[in-house]
């Protein structure tokens, strides 16, 4: 059907379906079968996204990486969510972590999704922000797809300051920066 | 069978919407709760399962955000179920009667405010017939209250007296978001909301949640005084074509209270999920209870309704009173779907 909304950029053949085959019903099997219905279905949400996610996302539009700090392991959580997933306690003590960071793990993407993706190839990537117990999500750009690695240091790209906002596209993007890489062993436990 | 009780309930102070905080930030003070009560920690529970539903989220996998409360590391063994959390309840008593568990925290909660409740609930329903009409979940009840009222088993009377009597017994819950009623002739005065449905025989929206913890025998007893021990737990479903069904009876409730033997004793007090006024009659009914009952002296689902956690308070109402020691039996009702489509009814009892 024409208007039919594109469900993946996929090239042909990744995704296949199986033709409806008509079962065997006696009469019913020469009545041309419903192979679909469409149903359209959406709802709206008033979506909050929490006391930490707040304090975190506002601190973007303010170019700071706040992460919140585990009472008893004192490990940093970034984003906040609230939560030491640990030990089950509320974090409530705020740390800037960041602004540069490690890259704790990447993939090279070659097929992008959504109207945003960078032109592929291009580098997405956990980094870890100095100061922080886990890696955020980001891509990391500025630099050839082949040359990045575990270890690289890199910092954000903010958005410019007409455009800061309490959101994580603050971050334009992660890049490179002239430091020695962090060595493996003390990335060990935060990847 | 292994003997195994409730030990420990908390719930939240139910509110019509909780804005500033996620889930995992108002389910987090309802687990700390449930340990607190015990002096225990998620080092003494073999077992967690939780109910709770995306779409009332709006989030795919939501569960797992709150499983940040749970202090889930080193790994612990975990379930969930989109279903209320009594169905959680009812995994973990077959997890405990299996022998791999000797010990389960169980919660069930909804945020149901960034969402529209009454359509919502409408995804509940049969995909192809009757979801793609978006018929709300006050609308279907209206049905069912029709049938009732066109067959002589209610009148609007009768339903708001219900809704009364819950709401004015809710003055005494203080976790329950509608305390107090006007007089039922005041109620019946009253517009419709969706015909023969009037507001007040309708459920609040809440956001809220329940935790409670079972033990299995002596370690049950090493915990609290009076355990409320599970005597009989069974679920049961009715058809989900709503055309198919007789609406003004539930065959499901029924079976579930014969299997889980709700006959076998003098029953104190009954807590029933009937999230609207002229269900209560169809669930205390099929039970089988007597006007000697005291049911729903929380106030129920009329003076909170968090979905997905309403169920399990009914359970964790009636356990907290054979704890304290106010009543000895007791049964609790859960349900799920539309017009009490799927019943669970479990007999809780005390020692001594």
């Amino acid at each position: 059907m024409s208007d039919d909304r594109t469900i993946s950029r996929l090239p042909d053949g990744l995704w296949t379906q199986p033709e409806v085959s008509a079962p065997d019903l006696g009469d019913i099997g020469n009545i041309e079968p419903v192979q679909r219905i469409r149903v359209p279905a959406a709802m709206t949400y008033d979506y909050t996204p929490g006391e930490a996610p707040t304090r975190f996302l506002m601190g973007l539009a303010e170019k700071k990486i706040l992460g919140e700090k585990c009472p008893v392991t004192g490990d940093v959580y970034v984003p906040p969510r609230g939560m030491s997933p640990a030990v089950g306690l509320p974090t409530s003590e705020q740390v800037e972590v960041g602004p540069k960071g490690s890259i704790t793990s990447f993939c090279v993407v070659h097929i992008g999704f959504g109207v945003n993706a960078p032109p592929t190839p291009f580098v997405s990537a956990l980094v870890l922000p100095d100061g922080a117990a886990v890696s955020v999500y980001g891509t990391v750009l500025e630099i050839p797809h082949d040359q990045v690695r575990i270890g690289m240091r890199v910092e954000p790209v903010w958005a410019d300051d007409a455009d800061l906002a309490p959101s994580f596209e603050s971050i334009r993007h992660w890049r490179p920066i002239d430091e020695p890489d962090t060595p493996a062993e003390l990335l060990k436990g935060h990847m | 069978m292994r003997d195994v009780a409730i030990v420990s309930v908390s719930q939240s102070d139910h509110v019509r919407a909780l804005p500033e905080r996620n889930e995992v930030e108002m389910v987090q003070p309802i687990i700390e709760g449930a340990f607190r009560n015990l002096g225990a920690s998620i080092s003494d529970i073999d077992f967690v399962c939780s109910g709770s539903s995306d779409y009332l989220a709006g989030q795919a996998f939501s569960f797992v955000m709150t499983l940040d409360a749970v202090g889930a590391f080193p790994p612990i063994v975990e379930s969930h179920v989109e279903m209320d959390g009594a169905w959680a309840l009812y995994e973990a008593w077959v997890k405990i009667q299996t022998g791999h568990a000797d010990t389960a925290l169980v919660y069930g909660y909804s945020k149901a405010s960034p969402g529209d409740l009454p359509r919502v609930m409408s995804r509940q329903l049969d995909p192809y017939y009757q979801a793609p009409l978006w018929p709300d979940s006050v609308a279907i009840a209206g049905l069912q209250a029709r049938a009732m009222i066109e067959s002589g088993k209610i009148t609007e009377a009768e339903m708001a007296a219900v809704a009364h009597r819950s709401r004015e017994a809710a003055r005494g819950n203080p976790h329950a978001q509608l305390q107090g009623s006007a007089p039922v002739e005041e109620l019946l005065a009253a517009p419709y909301l969706s015909d023969p449905l009037r507001r007040h025989d309708c459920p609040p929206i809440t956001d809220g949640g329940v935790a409670v913890i079972l033990a299995a025998g002596d370690r049950a007893r090493s915990w609290v005084d009076r355990p409320a021990w599970i005597r009989g737990i069974d679920h049961r479903v009715d058809s989900h074509n709503l055309g198919a069904r007789d609406l003004t009876v539930a065959p499901s409730v029924a079976l579930a209270a014969a299997k889980a033997g709700v006959a076998n004793g003098k029953v104190d007090v009954a807590e029933v999920y009937a999230p609207f006024s002229h269900q209560e009659k169809i669930v205390v009914d099929a039970l089988g209870l007597g006007d000697d009952v005291v049911v729903n002296p929380s106030g129920g689902a009329l003076a909170a309704n968090p979905v997905m956690g309403a169920g399990l308070i009914r359970l964790g109402e009636v356990a907290q009173r054979i704890m304290d020691g106010t009543a000895d039996r007791g049964v609790g009702h859960a349900t799920a779907g539309p017009c009490l489509q799927q019943n669970l009814v479990c007999v809780l009892e005390g020692e001594g």
